[in-house]
């Protein structure tokens, strides 16, 4: 009898506390969701400031007539090599090497691009010709406007092999 | 026989009656600096236990790494806020702070120094703490989560190494966190986000500074200042440290007691004082290492990751990355987590390498590793080539599970034919293979240190001149 009674009053009592702990539990979870998703904010409007469109994102390269066929030109401040092939089309391919993101340098003698950092070594086209690169250099889009090339930085395009429709003729 | 108050105390020798006649209250300043003393003596204990094993005092069990993993981490806490004050986390600065610091400040160089230096050699030391506590078995009931947290700080130890490396902003800063980044961005699936959210974009630039300026000054420290007093509580838990005994005695054997004060607390304080001037003077005769400012544009060569990934940055010019970065190093943080949690036969707390036979195991597996590891790694450079033999699979299954798959059953191999061999405990077995890993991991880091010229070509040290 004695012992129902306690656990009557235990249980009605612990009905009321369990709600309110629960909602305490509840307010927790949401106070923590609220907190993660500033968080998360607030991380990502780091990330899209240092994306923000750079006004120079689109370089002017030149005149189509300024690139000899199957030469490369560097551009610093694009941080791209504009190669010109042997048919006369433009590739807009980035220095930086597929392995791990070192700065290939063109070798003039030997028409490629080797990595200082691993051995990489790349064609003119950007095909791996030496390991250990994993896929051919990323390229930008080219366009050719009134025989002006402008190389639009802002868009990297990864791609696994070299295909004709890469590139841009005038 | 006590002096009183005003008397001014007899059978002195001649300084003392002098400096007792121009200060007649000295003596009184006595008592209270004995008072002043019994304070900092319960100040002290406010931290250790009154009494300690006298056993553990002992040097060749704990080698006094734990103690010097603190005070450097202090000397690091301390000239890491000085060097705050003269550093500026921008590209177009940071490298610029740096020499002004070095060229204009009074003991600039020499904090800069002893920051460099005490991070580099305080890697080392936990690096050392964390065999020692492997190899007497301090990672048993009841250590086990302590091992843990210890595990925790090393990777963050580790990562504070890494944001640290970038601060100065030369070139060999700049181009190894190249690398390093570069690497993670073979993860599946999340590698590019997470590489885009440390970097602060595609490139390092100012994003990627302010980011590992923030981690390295404030999350990181913030992380130890929880973790560190966590580690040392867990510690007294535990009943103070793992009792060393002979591999034969039995482990509940009650050992004397002895008090801490003076007993322990002079042993720390001589590590400490030790460590301190040796840091001290490797700092003033060593300066850390400043090349030329960072040029995005132009990679050295060679290019090489920082001294402490140099195993992973060797693993990788094996097998294919998405092994070298991510699937092995993980598999190895994860079986170093769990460790503490196998089932193991004895629980071998506070015997040195498990038992005698324990030790001839390890000296097998050390052997084994060391001549395996260096005879795949030149057998790799010069004769296998995965990717050309079997050119109808994709390198990552030539190149990265193929060898992968051959190092774990060599592993397991190895594990099991020793265990038969000696009949071994599994606690043996399990160090043995521990050692195996622990001493390829050595030789990689070896020769991706002091072996790798230009072009990452395998040379001897001495050549490294020659050719780069």
């Amino acid at each position: 009898m004695k012992e129902e009674h306690s656990e009557r009053a235990g249980g009605t009592e612990s009905t009321r506390r369990s709600f309110l702990n629960n909602l305490w539990i509840g307010l927790g979870l949401v106070a923590l969701a609220e907190i993660v998703a500033v968080a998360f904010a607030f991380f990502r409007a780091n990330r899209s400031r240092a994306r923000q469109v750079d006004p120079e994102a689109i370089v002017t390269a030149g005149d189509v007539d300024k690139f000899v066929p199957n030469s490369v030109t560097a551009f610093v401040r694009g941080r791209f090599y504009l190669a010109r092939l042997k048919d006369g089309g433009f590739l807009a391919l980035s220095r930086k090497c597929t392995h791990l993101g070192c700065t290939v340098p063109w070798v003039e003698k030997e028409l490629k691009f080797v990595c200082p950092c691993h051995a990489s070594a790349f064609d003119i086209t950007g095909n791996v010709i030496g390991s250990p690169a994993p896929r051919p250099l990323d390229i930008y889009p080219v366009s050719i406007e009134n025989r002006i090339v402008k190389v639009d930085t802002s868009k990297v395009i990864k791609r696994s092999e070299f295909r004709a429709e890469q590139i841009t003729q005038p | 026989m006590m002096p009183s108050q005003h008397e001014i105390p007899e059978r002195l020798n001649l300084l003392q009656r002098i400096w007792y006649s121009i200060f007649p209250d000295a003596h009184k300043a006595q008592k209270e600096r004995r008072d002043y003393l019994r304070l900092l003596n319960t100040l002290v204990l406010h931290f250790r236990p009154k009494v300690v094993q006298e056993r553990t005092l002992r040097f060749n069990l704990t080698w006094g790494l734990g103690g010097m993993a603190l005070v450097l981490v202090c000397l690091l806490f301390a000239t890491g806020m000085m060097l705050k004050f003269a550093y500026q986390p921008v590209p177009d600065r940071a490298y610029e702070s740096v020499v002004q610091l070095q060229d204009d400040v009074l003991f600039g160089q020499l904090v800069r120094n002893i920051h460099h230096w005490s991070a580099n050699i305080l890697l080392i030391v936990v690096f050392l703490h964390f065999l020692r506590v492997f190899f007497t078995g301090a990672f048993h009931s009841p250590r086990q989560f302590n091992w843990i947290i210890g595990l925790t700080m090393f990777l963050a130890i580790l990562g504070s190494n890494f944001t640290g490396y970038l601060l100065p902003w030369d070139q060999l800063a700049f181009w190894a966190v190249t690398i390093c980044t570069g690497m993670m961005e073979y993860i599946p699936g999340v590698g590019e986000g997470l590489q885009q959210l440390i970097l602060g974009g595609r490139d390092i630039g100012p994003s990627t500074l302010s980011n590992f300026f923030a981690i390295h000054t404030a999350v990181i420290p913030a992380c130890l200042i929880v973790l560190m007093p966590f580690h040392f509580w867990r510690v007294r838990k535990a009943g103070g440290l793992v009792v060393p005994r002979p591999p034969a005695e039995n482990p509940s054997t009650k050992g004397e007691m002895v008090a801490t004060i003076p007993n322990l607390i002079l042993r720390e304080l001589a590590v400490a004082a030790v460590l301190i001037a040796l840091i001290m003077l490797v700092s003033i005769v060593f300066d850390a290492s400043l090349g030329v400012k960072a040029n995005p544009g132009l990679s050295p060569n060679p290019t090489k990751a920082p001294w402490y990934f140099a195993g992973m940055q060797e693993l990788l010019l094996h097998i294919h990355p998405l092994f070298a970065v991510v699937v092995i190093p993980l598999t190895i943080v994860g079986a170093l987590i769990f460790l503490p949690y196998f089932r193991y036969e004895a629980n071998t707390g506070g015997v040195w390498f498990v038992s005698y036979r324990g030790r001839q195991m390890a000296v097998v597996a050390a052997v084994t590793a060391t001549v395996a590891t260096s005879l795949g790694i030149i057998v790799d450079e010069f004769l296998i080539d995965f990717v050309a033999w079997i050119p109808a699979i994709p390198p990552v299954v030539s190149n990265g599970l193929l060898p992968a798959a051959i190092a774990l059953a060599a592993v397991v191999g190895f594990y099991v034919l020793i265990k038969r061999i000696y009949n071994a405990t599994n606690n043996e077995a399990i160090q043995a293979a521990f050692v195996l890993l622990l001493c390829s991991f050595l030789v990689l880091t070896i020769i991706g240190i002091w072996f790798r010229g230009k072009g990452m070509a395998l040379v001897l040290p001495w050549q490294f001149g020659i050719s780069g």
